[in-house]
């Protein structure tokens, strides 16, 4: 009865989005106060019936109904009861559910905290929205509905895919999806600006906390992404330039363009055309990511194409939601308007320069991950196109954007002086060049490209503290106030920036260092055998056996000794094997440290009962997902500044003192 | 001024992209391509097949290892230094990229472990189907 509740949760849903975009669009058109009300108390509606719907799904799965082909499918009685809820969104069908689930929050969030939008604004935008919903609706109820039965029901279930059963794996895909959908607020609002033809800084005020939080949720969820990655694949790697991670990167790359850009045209007003387009741009990025990986065409094209009905539906959907949009920008973009003009050397044409460099590596990363699948679609033949060419064309990309990191804050707006910039930075520059020569050599050896990496880390984060001593002695020139009151007196988008910016920095010195010193080494380890590793001893103490709720294995201790002969920690890595999917799995095991990781994972069993075993010296590593980290708590920082919380309406284009 | 140095900009990276790209891109061959010396000779490419049962040997050192991967018309001899996946087994499909060595027999510098849930990565598969093809048109 649950399942059918749910089902029914869902069409209703549905049809109240149709209602909703009907009236929302009629309404704008006619301007009817009352059908102008409506769009909000439908959005709290369809939110209420999809969360019933999506717990009459997870009801399922906690009360192993498998009477429900996706609990059949994709739960089993001995999952710890976690992973059971976490099977509610790990399939196809499920994850369409959250998506939907998110998409109806994010309205209801928008309609709760827009009062002092306009009605006709609002109503475009939730308008917008519920087209969206509509879409994944029909999709789910006419080729993927969660509910379906199974009948007879199955005994018991296939199990959850032994590889999701991890906490990073549960909450990945949520955290990933709350951005995707988030974007998708952007977006209406710039398709409500193109339809009503108003854009002007209060619109980029009230879609920029939106935007920013999005992106703060896509950040979390690639950084847990590619945590998982490291931990759970048992590699040691933690970016592989897969699709399925390409996917969830580009809408990123294009989201920081837009974050970037919004700021443009909160503060001057200018670069309204980038703005617009960039929220369509991220929207779709989105789209095609979560089609990419959700509709089985990067398992195998002919896979996807031999259940055509799914294939079809999302493609059309691909077409009609980007294809209208720039259709929609293309007509319309001109009655947005032009900005203000500004010079060669400005923080515009940094922040400009900023978005091309953003855009084009997204649309290299676009060639990159789309042209395999394009040609094998073709029948034109199976290629790959690796990380040697990722790489190659990513890291001189970002470089220069980088380099603009640590300029564009100090850069006046409209026009700015070469001579004072140089003046300001110089002395940023000869610490950050410094500390890049010297840090190599402390670590053991040098080198160009680990040099260049440290160059631009330091670089960023010098050049943001000169930034930061600056604001402060300009404003406490103007006032009797304590070093603690100016501190407090800016912004906290301003700290925003700067705590973002130095996640970057966290980020690039991980990215760095990791890659130029680790080290690996695989060797055949009996019990009582050790292995060294850059001053680590590692020694095989036992193998003993495992006995998990739903799988058995063979659990290994070591010891890892550090050059003084002390016991620096004990590391228990794991091999596991699924029962019901017959999956075998490595568990490595890890010794997190602030400066170093160390990494043990059991290879292969070999008939003497010794073991191939995997050590690993990552140091640094933790410091790519710190930076990442901070550059979530960073957007988070902007959106909780005041400016977005006044009930007043202020002035368009303040010059502001600081950011 | 500053479209014309923009446009020169997203040119000259349009460039560098296009040309990295051409030169990484990794060809997949089936076994019996690889005996008609039907690949590149400089470049690393990818063979993909079934691994034959019983080809499985591993060295003394315990680290390095060698198979046969077969189309079923024609088997290759793969050597790989390193730890194979955990979803690698006799007589199923893998994929394993690398370079043809002077001897005939295949380097891997990578062996991949991505299948659907049938156990066949989609290339191998392809493979498959193609000597099928082959057998049915003689």
């Amino acid at each position: 009865m649950i399942p059918e509740i749910g089902h029914f949760s869902i069409i209703l849903a549905l049809w109240v989005s149709v209602a909703q975009t009907l009236i929302c669009f009629g309404g704008a058109v006619r301007s009817s106060p009352r059908l102008i009300a409506f769009p909000r108390y439908s959005s709290y509606v369809i939110f209420l019936l999809t969360l019933a719907g999506f717990c009459c799904l997870a009801t399922s799965f906690l009360v192993d109904d498998f009477s429900v082909l996706n609990v059949a499918s994709n739960s089993n009685s001995q999952l710890p009861w976690p992973y059971k809820l976490a099977a509610s969104w790990g399939s196809h069908e499920g994850s369409l559910l959250l998506w939907v689930l998110m998409l109806s929050g994010w309205m209801s969030a928008v309609s709760l905290f827009s009062k002092q939008m306009p009605d006709e604004m609002r109503s475009l935008i939730l308008g917008v929205m519920s087209a969206i919903a509509i879409g994944f609706y029909l999709f789910m109820l006419l080729t993927s509905n969660p509910f379906d039965r199974l009948l007879p029901p199955a005994v018991d279930g296939r199990d959850l895919n032994p590889l999701l059963q991890d906490p990073g794996m549960v909450i990945h895909p949520p955290m990933l999806y709350m951005g995707y959908v988030g974007f998708s607020v952007v977006f209406a609002f710039a398709i409500g600006a193109l339809i009503s033809g108003k854009l002007d800084s209060t619109w980029a005020r009230w879609s920029r906390p939106w935007t920013t939080a999005a992106w703060c949720f896509l950040t979390v969820g690639i950084a847990l992404g590619s945590w998982w990655a490291y931990y759970e694949l048992g590699w040691g790697g933690w970016w592989f330039w897969d699709p399925v991670e390409n996917a969830s990167f580009m809408p990123w790359l294009c989201g920081t363009a837009l974050i970037h850009s919004l700021s443009v045209t909160e503060k001057r007003g200018s670069f309204k055309i980038w703005t617009v387009l960039l929220s369509i741009i991220t929207f779709s990025l989105s789209l095609l990511g979560t089609f990419l990986v959700r509709s089985g065409v990067l398992t195998s094209v002919h896979a996807f194409a031999t259940d055509p009905e799914r294939g079809v539906f999302i493609l059309g959907f691909l077409i009609v939601v980007i294809g209208a949009s720039l259709l929609l920008f293309a007509w319309r973009a001109p009655k947005v308007g032009l900005g203000g003009n500004f010079n060669f050397i400005s923080r515009e044409s940094a922040l400009l320069a900023n978005n091309v460099l953003l855009v084009v590596a997204a649309a290299s990363v676009l060639l990159g991950t789309l042209y395999p699948l394009f040609l094998d679609a073709m029948g034109l033949g199976k290629i790959s196109v690796g990380p040697p060419y990722f790489d190659a064309i990513f890291f001189p990309l970002m470089a220069p954007a980088m380099f603009l990191m640590g300029i564009g804050p100090v850069l006046r707006w409209k026009n700015a002086k070469t001579l004072e910039l140089a003046t300001k930075l110089k002395w940023a520059f000869a610490i950050s060049l410094v500390s890049a020569i010297i840090v190599p050599i402390l670590m053991g050896g040098w080198s160009v490209f680990v040099s260049i990496g440290l160059l631009l880390g330091f670089w960023i984060v010098v050049s943001g503290l000169v930034n930061l001593l600056e604001q402060i002695r300009r404003i406490r020139m103007g006032s009797e106030r304590t070093i603690f009151q100016v501190i407090n007196s800016l912004p906290r988008s301003y700290y925003g920036m700067l705590v973002a910016h130095f996640g970057v920095a966290v980020f690039i010195f991980g990215v760095t260092l990791v890659k130029g010193y680790e080290e690996e080494r695989d060797v055949k380890l009996a019990v009582g055998g050790s292995v060294e590793l850059s001053g680590y001893r590692f020694s095989l103490a036992s193998l003993d056996d495992l006995i998990g709720p739903n799988y058995n294995g063979i659990k290994g201790t070591v010891f890892v000794h550090g050059a003084d002969g002390k016991l620096v920690s004990t590391l228990y890595p794991e091999k596991r094997f699924y029962h019901v999917q017959s999956m075998p799995m490595t568990e490595a095991a890890i010794d997190t440290g602030f400066f170093r990781d160390l990494y043990v994972s059991l290879g292969e069993a070999l008939e003497d009962g010794s073991w191939v075993v995997r050590v690993y010296l990552k140091p640094f590593v933790d410091w790519i997902w710190g930076g990442a980290f901070l550059m979530a708590l960073g957007g988070l920082l902007a959106i909780s500044d005041k400016k977005y919380r006044s009930k007043r309406r202020s002035v368009p284009n303040q010059a502001t003192v600081s950011s | 001024m500053l479209i014309i140095a923009v446009l020169a900009l997203v040119s000259l990276a349009a460039l560098l992209v296009l040309k990295a790209f051409k030169s990484n891109l990794v060809f997949f061959y089936t076994p019996t391509e690889v005996v008609e010396g039907k690949v590149p000779v400089a470049r690393a490419f990818r063979i993909g097949g079934m691994v034959v049962d019983g080809s499985l040997q591993r060295k003394q050192d315990g680290v390095s290892v060698s198979f046969s991967v077969t189309d079923t018309i024609h088997a290759i001899d793969v050597t790989y230094e390193g730890i194979l996946p955990d979803l690698f087994q006799e007589g199923k499909g893998v994929v394993a990229q690398g370079r043809l060595s002077e001897n005939g027999s295949f380097i891997a510098d990578q062996v991949l472990a991505k299948h659907d849930e049938n156990y066949m990565p989609p290339e191998a598969a392809e493979a498959l189907k193609r000597a099928r093809e082959m057998k049915l048109s003689e």
